[in-house]
């Protein structure tokens, strides 16, 4: 690896090896692999009553009459609420981020009023003694619809005569976000070559293996209610049903236990949560409901779905002059907690790594009759990277150059950094000259490309195919000011305590929320290089609003990157109290006392000195410490971070394309990341792989399918298609180190990488397979089917 | 209802059961061995995976009462007295993240291995095909089947 400076914890002089940047194998792991585990469906609640949702078959309607008698007399049926039995506890489910002044803000209820607008859509609730008779219950309670036109297609959605979701809205126009950077229209005057497409960035479904699960109980050991969920954002979600619900935030703990994974679609606060605290708190008793999965892919958020218009104006040389991006993007029925502002998410990154003189942004969100979107994996920045990379490749096609040679001539220098680039952002450091030669070399470009020219040659039906992605993302979100004049309302600030106990061990409370991460390990690794204590005797206290009271929670590859620097920062307090400590005790000063290894010692008197441990005794018994100090040795930090953080690299893909079938095949894929300084590098490779699996299957295998009435065709496991370990081949991972400038611990995350790289690279390898026949573009996913299809048309002598 | 008898784990279980009811539903609900979870209802996931009479079983795709005299080993069953070599691979090769796939993952890759004690990266990947993992893209799984194939070659010696 290109290591340009180690993690900047570790103490000068030290002796241990440091903990950061090593391989740990995972705490987490021990539970996990012997089934010792609390899924929020393993939590134990005696006498809760299980929910069972109603939900509607038909993506418009007008609701017309709720018969729930038959189900309330079922032995085992407790009670039946539809929205005018809840009256006020049918409380609305928040969008937190409102990105215009004059954004469309329908009321989004737990249980629909009056009309429903997608398929899965909540109109009537049960609660029944347990899960099998809520489920049997549901059948028996009787909708009367009078179904409406429903519109699924968004550019159908805009057009006059469409059906309209929300009437007294009088429009499906969510908002419209222009963002001009520089003048667009001068820089493609200079422009020898204008190249423009419009991608398809397809609907996706997230699917983490555990389904949403949530239980509320009303009985905690004092006046609150104890609500678990299978959710990524613990502190987020007290906040929202403490808002919307009206129950007292400080008698509300929300606890996020084992989570089994989110990738975003469990960064909400959802209606089956608001259901629960409502009904707990109206009937006294706990109440609890796991997520089928055939409920989890209407009623969990999606993911992606935008066109792209795209066009990108370039001198004959190759000097990129502007880029033009205008997106439609799909807000579903309802907006959810960021709906509007994931599309914008990617709005300062559709530039990449490229210089250039201009780059007008437009994005128009409208609403459908299909589930709402929201952030999965990426959220924004993969479909930026997707257009950018896919239209970067279109050029070099139009101007005959190798699409590493016009990128090599694009892209931002090392030593142009720190850059600010044409959307305004800093990009602190980078340097894509090193991982790109690294990955070219992985890869053996110059062979596959001249094996491409074999197979071109012979007319070989398996055709060859070169992916090229040489991405960067924004991570580390976000600076709480630049959020604020985004009009998201709240901040990116992250908190860590740390407590070194009586006895020496420490316990470190973070407000990150892991479901996957690592955070248990990885977070104990930086604790221990700062505190020099063993990492075992670190323990993480993580998912639990009366446990870890501040926090942000875990989304946008923001838990090291933020996160991180309030784990040292919090270290670093308890160093500095117990270096009084330590210099009264040795009669010293503290400025003469040195930190080395978990040891205070007396600079030039290796006799004196004394452990972190034993200082942590003494400001327990508190018998003989310095005058006016308190006792306890703990810090406590909340940090606001300087900027984001950029981490980047070059991700290339071999695909075999057969011409006959139009099947792609991924045959090799390398990559080299920038993710900054490692913490774990184990679980660093462990993110980078299953976010390329995550880029693949947006690229080769998934779509959420629609049917021109709003039914989702792709609505369970065996109709969406998640790959399997026979559809991924092994990665080849490697990285450099550009540590950044703007985090102290020089760390970038790492969490959305993979994703944001991949699916881009797929496409331009299946692409580039198929260019000698006229193709230009595939729609995603690349099926068999599509790429059939598209290569028929090329062939009949029509665009892709 | 029908009542069973089932070795689970290596004890003798008895209950009465629905004739509809699930071996997973039975296992988590009225055994409450909650270690196997649920993760989809179409028999697609393979997290409910547990091995019945010491074939791999998705439990979400059994009856209980076609579980009736059988030997069902899940994963708070697997180790024995410590940790079975695929347990042990699975932390060292970091072949787990969130951990929702891992019970079935395990169980999955030890009926594997107990028909083919030395796959092939190819003969793992088909072999854990019905067995979905969201997080970690399969490349550290079959790391650790590899791993765990070797050192119970070694043990069998």
């Amino acid at each position: 690896m290109t290591e340009t400076t180690e993690a900047g914890t570790a103490q000068a002089g030290t002796a241990r090896t440091p903990a950061i940047g090593s391989p740990v194998r995972r705490k987490e792991d021990d539970r996990l692999v012997t089934g010792q585990t609390t899924w929020t469906d393993n939590v134990a609640l005696p006498g809760a009553l299980h929910m069972g949702l109603v939900r509607s078959p038909i993506a418009h309607a007008r609701i017309t009459g709720i018969d729930t008698s038959a189900a309330k007399a079922m032995p085992g049926v407790v009670d039946v609420f539809t929205a005018a039995d809840l009256g006020d506890d049918n409380v609305k489910i928040p969008c937190v981020w409102p990105v215009t002044d004059d954004i469309v803000m329908p009321d989004f209820h737990s249980l629909a009023v009056d009309k429903v607008r997608q398929v899965g859509d909540v109109v009537a609730v049960v609660l029944a003694q347990d899960k099998v008779t809520a489920e049997d219950a549901i059948e028996n309670v009787v909708v009367d619809y009078d179904p409406l036109p429903a519109v699924v297609d968004m550019e159908a959605a805009l057009a006059d005569g469409s059906p309209i979701l929300h009437e007294d809205k009088g429009t499906n126009q969510c908002y419209t976000m222009n963002f001009p950077c520089g003048d667009y229209e001068a820089a493609k005057a200079a422009s020898d070559v204008v190249v423009s497409r419009r991608f398809i960035n397809q609907r996706l479904i997230p699917v983490a293996m555990e389904p949403r699960a949530v239980a509320c109980s009303p009985m905690g050991t004092s006046e609150e209610y104890t609500l678990w969920s299978a959710t990524q954002v613990p502190h987020v979600l007290r906040v929202l049903l403490a808002l919307s619900t009206g129950v007292p935030e400080n008698q509300l703990r929300v606890i996020a236990p084992d989570v089994g994974g989110g990738f975003g679609s469990k960064l909400q606060m959802y209606r089956e949560e608001a259901l629960a605290l409502v009904l707990a708190r109206r009937l006294g008793r706990p109440v609890r409901w796991t997520e089928t999965r055939s409920e989890n892919m209407v009623a969990t958020h999606h993911g992606r779905d935008q066109i792209q218009d795209v066009e990108i104006a370039a001198t004959r040389d190759g000097t990129i002059k502007g880029l033009k991006v205008a997106l439609t993007a799909n807000m579903g029925a309802y907006l959810q907690i960021i709906t509007p502002g994931i599309p914008l998410l990617g709005m300062f990154m559709y530039n990449g790594i490229y210089k250039m003189d201009a780059y007008d942004f437009s994005c128009t969100g409208v609403f459908t009759n299909t589930t709402p979107t929201d952030a999965y994996r990426g959220a924004g920045r993969p479909e930026a990277t997707y257009a950018i990379e896919r239209i970067v490749d279109e050029l070099a096609a139009e101007l005959g150059m190798d699409p590493i040679e016009l990128r090599r001539k694009n892209w931002i220098a090392h030593e142009e950094f720190p850059y600010q680039t044409i959307s305004g952002l800093t990009y602190d450091t980078g340097n894509y000259e090193a991982a790109t030669e690294k990955a070219l070399e992985l890869f053996k470009y110059d062979e596959l490309r001249a094996e491409q020219q074999r197979r071109r040659e012979s007319n070989d039906l398996v055709q060859l195919g070169i992916g090229v992605s040489t991405f960067t993302e924004m991570c580390g979100l976000a600076p709480s000011r630049t959020l604020g004049a985004l009009k998201y309302v709240a901040g990116g600030w992250e908190n860590c305590t740390i407590r070194v106990l009586p006895l020496g061990k420490v316990e470190l409370v973070t407000g990150t929320s892991p479901h996957g991460q690592g955070h248990v390990t990885s977070w104990s690794q930086i604790a221990s290089d700062v505190l020099g204590v063993p990492v075992e005797d670190v323990e993480v206290i993580h998912g639990d609003t009366a446990r870890s009271p501040y926090g942000m929670d875990t989304y946008g590859s923001r838990s090291l990157a933020v996160g991180g620097q309030a784990i040292l920062r919090a270290g670093q307090k308890v160093v500095e109290k117990a270096k009084l400590i330590a210099a009264h005790q040795m009669e010293a000063n503290p400025d003469d006392l040195e930190f080395v290894d978990g040891a205070f010692r007396v600079k030039g008197d290796p006799e004196k000195s004394t452990t972190i441990q034993a200082v942590a005794f003494e400001a327990f018994t508190a018998h003989n410490l310095p005058d006016g100090m308190e006792p306890t040795l703990s810090g406590e930090s909340t940090v606001d971070p300087a900027d984001f953080s950029f981490p980047h690299g070059t991700h290339l893909a071999a695909m075999e394309v057969d011409t006959e079938t139009g099947k792609a095949t991924l045959r090799s894929y390398v990559c080299v990341d920038d993710v900054g300084v490692v913490v774990n590098p184990l679980i660093v490779e462990g993110q980078v792989h299953g976010g390329i699996a995550q880029g693949v299957a947006q690229a080769l295998y998934e779509g959420a399918v629609y049917d021109a009435d709003g039914n989702l065709l792709t609505a369970s496991m065996a109709d969406y298609l998640l790959p399997t370990a026979l559809d991924l081949p092994s990665f080849v991972t490697d990285r450099t180190v550009t540590p950044s400038t703007t985090h102290p611990l020089g760390t970038k995350g790492v969490g959305e990488a993979g994703t944001i790289a991949s699916t881009p690279a797929i496409i331009n390898g299946v692409v580039d397979a198929l260019r000698p026949y006229g193709v230009n573009d595939v729609p995603m996913p690349a099926s068999p089917e599509h790429v059939w299809r598209t290569l028929q048309a090329a062939k009949a002598g029509g665009a892709a | 209802m029908h009542r069973i008898s089932v070795t689970v784990n290596g004890t003798t279980r008895e209950g009465e059961v629905e004739a509809r009811t699930l071996l997973v539903h039975w296992l988590r609900d009225s055994l409450g061995l909650a270690g196997t979870p649920i993760g989809c209802d179409t028999s697609n996931c393979g997290a409910c995976t547990v091995l019945m009479d010491g074939r791999s079983v998705k439990s979400c795709s059994v009856l209980a009462v076609q579980a009736d005299g059988s030997e069902v080993t899940t994963i708070q069953g697997l180790a024995n007295g410590e940790w079975h070599p695929v347990q042990k691979a699975f932390k060292e090769c970091h072949a787990l993240q969130c951990g929702y796939c891992t019970p079935g993952m395990i169980t999955a890759a030890v009926d594997l291995l107990g028909e083919n004690p030395d796959p092939t990266e190819e003969e793992i990947r088909h072999g854990l095909e019905g067995n979905l993992c969201r997080c970690t893209g399969y490349h550290n799984i079959v790391k650790a089947v590899e791993l765990a194939a070797g050192e119970m070659r070694e043990a069998a010696k």
